[in-house]
């Protein structure tokens, strides 16, 4: 199939960006998207010119590298698909596709496609972990967890953390992210004792970064490619409103 | 800034005002709505007017009064510190998008169907409040007492066919506002549950389109069903 | 050059416990006088630097990627082996040490295997205890399950993402020490060269994948946990960053390269498509547990499925030939990777392949949904099947999936001692990057393992040892080693750059994937080894005389990357074929078609080929040397693997 690519360039951090557009020919519709990305790339490159910028890199759904606004949708049209499973079966010959990168004041734009998101590991050096010592832990069986709490914990740990649900929202709020990360670990017996100090830290933290306030829309778990759900949104306010009332922390 | 201005100041503070706040404002519909179903009562406009005199009066009512501006008025300011803050979380914005797939219309617009609200209540208090506390209408005298014929006011004003107008609109608007907001103010103060937020979710759409209804129907059935 | 393992002494059980003892400490106040450098955030980089980091050394850790989270650790589907016998089922430590020994076909280190058998039961522990959501039954105890023919279940899962699940448990230890700021990270960050001063590791030299920037870094020791190298084929189950750069240039500055013929091809992966494929999916190996493997009966009837005259329905049952069942009748479908990748393409070679390329083999599910119903199976194997569908647009509740091997792990490596140490002093290999602990062949759920081993509960102890007699005394980075080095980097870049040329540089790989697909993948022999030699020279030449990279050296260059990678494929794939041409004998994932049993089946030689084969470097070019490490087996008897 033929298509007509509008896409996103921008020489790098500081430079004016803007739409260009590409003819692409010959495509197979058994292809990934990123496989129609890379034959873009090879003509381009052929011509002497500069290739497209994307980040990928597992191209199996897990790493969460890959990103891209396509058509006006995070990963694009198809639900819980990143854009590396989406396949170009999903398009029709003839098409028009834009592709830009994920937008928010907190995700810089680096190059072209790929943007920094360092602020999502800046917000988990803030709390997202279980402050253990490699040795000296119990017996893993010592820790029984009811299989229930365990797959509902297991649900929010599957956040791929590609950003998705902050370039669907409307405020590119981090707040699903942010909660898949706190009740993972709120849930689980291993997470209680820096829970408080978890749950404030790392709150504290999405708000520096820059990202908008969540408003409850939806779009982040509509979008998101491995479901996580807004049920993590609220677990997080219940673990902030707790946890700023009964801290001891005065600052 | 000490632990309380803090939290608060945060974006999950902010919308813990927000929906507290807002359920208030719900609860005051409520009451609103109740008084003003004495409309309906066919005397003249006697009831309506013993009612509302009382809620001038009152000095409870009078002390809610307040607390119903400063509801109002915390409200509006973190809607605004919010929006702005949103806004600004994304100086770019998407060439193409297509929120449509991915959420309902009514979330992702609730600054500007609270703006629609808001210059309701301006015309809304304009015409009614201003004149009923601060004098400008005609007397009316119920069992030898003499009230401000408020009811009268209000059935003069709903023949004004863009008058009626007005409300029902602003009724669509703040059913549509409501019904995100309702069952959003539940999440945004983290009461949620398998067993409950189904049933939150359904009130919560039914309580937005019943009290908008019962509020449009009253200039509707004035301008249409009655006649001075 | 003397290859010394420095394997303890005493008895085998003895050994780790006792070296532990040995090996010199630093004392807790001079920690922080030592610097250490990580290369690599996967399982074995990410919980090395993390644990460096709670010991009190000071770390710099550096990814390619965009965050440590991300490396290809993530990917891991199946699960994570350890010995623990929480299921009563005869398990121990020995066992975990025999199944390994012997599924590497007797080539890797008896001492190394048994100390990672050993502290895999704590590696459970460390993660749970970070929260890491391993699979639980309903009493809240964790579950089990049997991996890839193990006769026990010593298999520890989480969900198909147990890869990612682990390494989130690594990452946020890492963020942890990153917070305390006991480790720096620098994402973003490719090493492109490695320094030495003395004739010890003393730093690295690196770019700036946004900036183009080429920086250098010093310590008193470097850890290389930068991964396999199965990406010189061009298609493999790696991520398509994954590149061999930082081990390759080590290994030419003098570090030995060991084993490097030794792949994994694993069996049940997605078949290729199309020319334009980037990648290769796998699928996890427990579909095999329920999966019937089978190709038709004839040639003819292959064909005219191929053609699209038949449809795979219309196959009757006495026309399908159940390979597997049928030569392995004690382990069927359950036979190790190699052995079940070997058969599939024989039976693809004699012309029976399904599949528009004819290479591909059924995996077949209807036996299963008989006996099971559709949702027992959707719920065992629901997003795999999920998928498998989004992939090949065909849905496998209807028809048998079509599965073929590709290339997955590779189990040569660095060369190390037992202490992880290259032969350059202060210089480490941890992970997929070493040889060391899976021989000629990987099994199941033992990647994690060793990864996590080797980071959490190896590495911690053993370089204590070197650093405790290694001054404090700094390098600085304005050191003549560095400025030569970064010098020698900058004109790689710059040549790179200045070619010019006409051919792109995936084109290269592509072309260099093929040989080494075709002549050093899943069945070799010497003449096309030899001529695999020849051509991938030729292709060498070709790509310095003719690629094309544009832009410069200072801007996010992705065509830069990949070529510095690239180059070194380039030259790997030339010693690959090397190791696998010296080789007399056919072990694990090394299969020389000159020496097979009637049965098609490898055959070792254990007298002439019971060592590890480490190679040195002499120049582009050049024949490389080989060292010999003798393996010694003093616990277990080397027999012929046999799985019928």
């Amino acid at each position: 199939m033929d298509l007509t690519l509008k896409v996103w360039r921008q020489k790098d951090k500081d430079a004016a960006g803007s739409m260009v557009t590409y003819p692409v020919k010959g495509i197979s519709p058994d292809m990934s998207f990123l496989e129609m990305l890379d034959v873009l790339n090879e003509d381009i490159l052929r011509r002497g010119e500069d290739p497209i910028a994307f980040d990928h890199d597992c191209r199996e759904g897990i790493c969460g590298m890959c990103s891209l606004f396509i058509n006006g949708r995070a990963h694009g049209p198809e639900r819980g698909t990143t854009t590396c499973q989406l396949h170009m079966r999903h398009f029709n010959d003839g098409d028009t596709i834009t592709i830009e990168p994920w937008r928010a004041a907190a995700f810089p734009v680096h190059k072209d496609l790929v943007v920094d998101r360092s602020a999502f590991d800046r917000i988990q050096q803030a709390g997202g972990y279980v402050s253990v010592n490699t040795g000296g832990v119990p017996d893993a069986n010592a820790i029984p967890i009811p299989k229930s709490i365990a797959d509902k914990a297991f649900d929010a740990a599957t956040c791929i953390q590609c950003g998705a649900c902050v370039a669907a929202c409307k405020n590119a709020s981090a707040m699903l992210f942010v909660s898949a990360k706190v009740s993972q670990l709120a849930m689980l017996p291993q997470g209680k004792a820096e829970r408080k100090t978890r749950a404030e830290n790392m709150v504290a933290q999405m708000d520096i970064e820059g990202f908008g306030a969540c408003t409850n829309i939806g779009s982040c778990a509509a979008e998101c490619p491995v479901g996580i759900s807004l049920e993590n949104i609220a677990m997080l306010r219940r673990e902030y409103i707790s946890a700023t009332a009964t801290s001891e922390n005065l600052a | 800034m000490n632990w309380f201005t803090k939290t608060f100041s945060s974006t999950i503070g902010r919308k813990i005002i927000m929906s507290i706040t807002g359920l208030f404002l719900c609860s005051f519909l409520v009451v609103h709505l109740i008084g003003n179903l004495q409309l309906f009562k066919n005397d003249g406009g006697a009831a309506f007017n013993v009612y509302s005199h009382f809620m001038g009066t009152n000095p409870v009512i009078r002390t809610m009064e307040i607390v119903l501006l400063l509801g109002f008025l915390f409200h509006i300011y973190d809607a605004i510190v919010l929006t702005r803050r949103n806004k600004a979380a994304r100086p770019v914005g998407y060439a193409e998008n297509r929120p449509g797939e991915n959420s309902p219309w009514s979330s992702r617009n609730m600054g500007l169907l609270g703006t629609v609200i808001l210059v309701f209540l301006i015309i809304h208090l304009w015409n009614f409040f201003v004149p009923a506390r601060f004098g400008g209408l005609e007397g009316v005298v119920v069992e030898d007492v003499e009230y401000d014929n408020l009811y009268l006011r209000v059935v003069q004003s709903f023949q004004i066919w863009w008058y009626v107008a007005i409300y029902v609109l602003a009724m669509v608007a703040l059913a549509y506002h409501l019904i995100h907001g309702f069952q959003s103010a539940f999440q945004s103060l983290g009461l949620t549950h398998k067993k409950y937020t189904p049933f939150i979710q359904k009130f919560g759409y039914a309580f937005s389109v019943i009290v908008c209804l019962g509020f449009a129907i009253i200039p509707l059935y004035f301008f249409f069903f009655f006649e001075l | 050059m003397i290859l010394d393992s420095k394997i303890p002494e005493g008895n085998l059980a003895e050994k780790w416990d006792k070296h532990k003892f040995n090996v010199k400490l630093v004392n807790p106040a001079n920690k922080r006088k030592y610097d250490i450098i990580v290369v690599g955030t996967g399982l074995a980089g990410a919980s090395a630097a993390a644990t460096f980091g709670e010991l009190g050394y000071n770390v710099k850790a550096f990814c390619f990627q965009d965050s440590p989270r991300r490396a290809h650790s993530i990917a891991a589907q199946g699960g994570i082996n350890a010995a623990k016998n929480y299921q009563n089922d005869g398990d121990s430590i020995f066992r975990l040490f025999y199944d390994t020994i012997k599924g590497g076909d007797y080539r890797a280190r008896e001492a190394n295997v048994y100390r990672l058998a050993q502290v895999s039961v704590d590696i459970i522990d460390q993660c749970v205890a970070q929260g890491v959501p391993f699979a639980r039954e309903y009493g809240g105890l964790l579950a089990n399950r049997s991996f890839g023919g193990a006769q026990v279940s010593r298999t520890f899962y989480a969900r198909g993402q147990t890869g990612q699940q682990l390494l989130l448990g690594a990452y946020s230890a890492l963020n942890r020490q990153i917070a305390y700021g006991k480790v720096k990270m620098y994402p973003r960050t490719e090493m492109l060269d490695l320094v030495m001063v003395d004739g010890k590791a003393r730093g690295i030299v690196v770019r700036n994948l946004i900036t183009g920037k080429i920086e250098s870094h010093s310590a008193h020791a470097v850890v290389l946990a930068t991964g396999g190298y199965g990406n010189v084929f061009f298609l493999s189950t790696n991520a398509m960053g994954s590149n061999a750069t930082a081990a390759w240039r080590a290994h030419k500055k003098g570090a030995l390269f060991a084993n490097p013929c030794y792949t994994q091809i694993h069996p049940t992966c997605i078949p290729v498509s199309g020319g334009y494929q980037s990648k290769l999916t796998l699928m996890s190996e427990s579909l095999r547990n329920d999966g019937r493997v089978w190709v038709p009966k004839t040639v003819e009837l292959a064909q005219r499925l191929r053609k699209g005259e038949i449809t795979v329905n219309d196959i009757k049952e006495e026309d399908r030939d159940y390979y597997l069942e049928r030569k392995y009748p004690a382990f069927g479908n359950l036979v190790p990777r190699d052995v079940a990748s070997r058969n599939a393409k024989l039976v693809c070679d004699e012309g029976r392949g399904v599949g528009g390329s004819g290479l591909a083999v059924y995996l077949d599910f209807a036996d299963a949904i008989k006996r099971e119903g559709q949702p027992a199976i959707a719920a065992k194997y629901g997003n795999l099947f999920e998928m498998y569908a989004k992939i090949t647009d065909e849905n496998p509740y209807e028809r048998p999936m079509r599965i073929y091997p590709a290339v997955h792990y590779t189990m040569g490596g660095l060369w190390v001692d037992y202490n992880l140490m290259t032969n350059i002093p202060g210089l480490y290999a941890t992970g997929e990057c070493n040889f060391s602990d899976h021989g000629a062949n990987r099994l199941g759920a033992s990647a994690l393992m060793q990864g996590l081993a080797d980071g959490y509960f190896v590495i911690p102890y053993t370089i204590g040892d070197y650093l405790a007699k290694t001054p404090y005394d700094k390098v600085g980075t304005d050191h003549p080693a560095f400025k030569e080095a970064e010098a020698a980097v900058i004109a790689k870049n710059n040549q790179l750059l200045g070619i010019n040329g006409t051919r792109t540089v995936d084109d290269f790989h592509k072309a260099l994937g093929q040989i080494m697909w075709d002549y050093c993948g899943m069945a070799r022999n010497a003449e096309g080894l030899r001529f695999a030699k020849q051509e991938i020279r030729k292709l060498r030449d070709e790509f310095w005389r003719d690629v094309k990279v544009v832009g410069v050296n200072e801007e996010l260059n992705i065509t830069l990357e990949k070529a510095n990678r690239v180059a070194d494929f380039l030259e790997l794939g030339e010693l690959m074929v090397d190791d696998a041409l010296h080789r007399n004998e056919s072990c694990g994932g090394h299969f020389r078609e000159e020496y097979q049993t009637p049965e098609n089946e490898a055959l070792r030689d254990d007298e002439n080929f019971a060592y590890v084969a480490a190679w040195e470097f002499t120049g582009v070019g050049n024949d490389p040397v080989l060292h010999k490490e003798e393996l010694q087996f003093e616990n277990v008897k080397l027999t012929q693997r046999s799985y019928k």
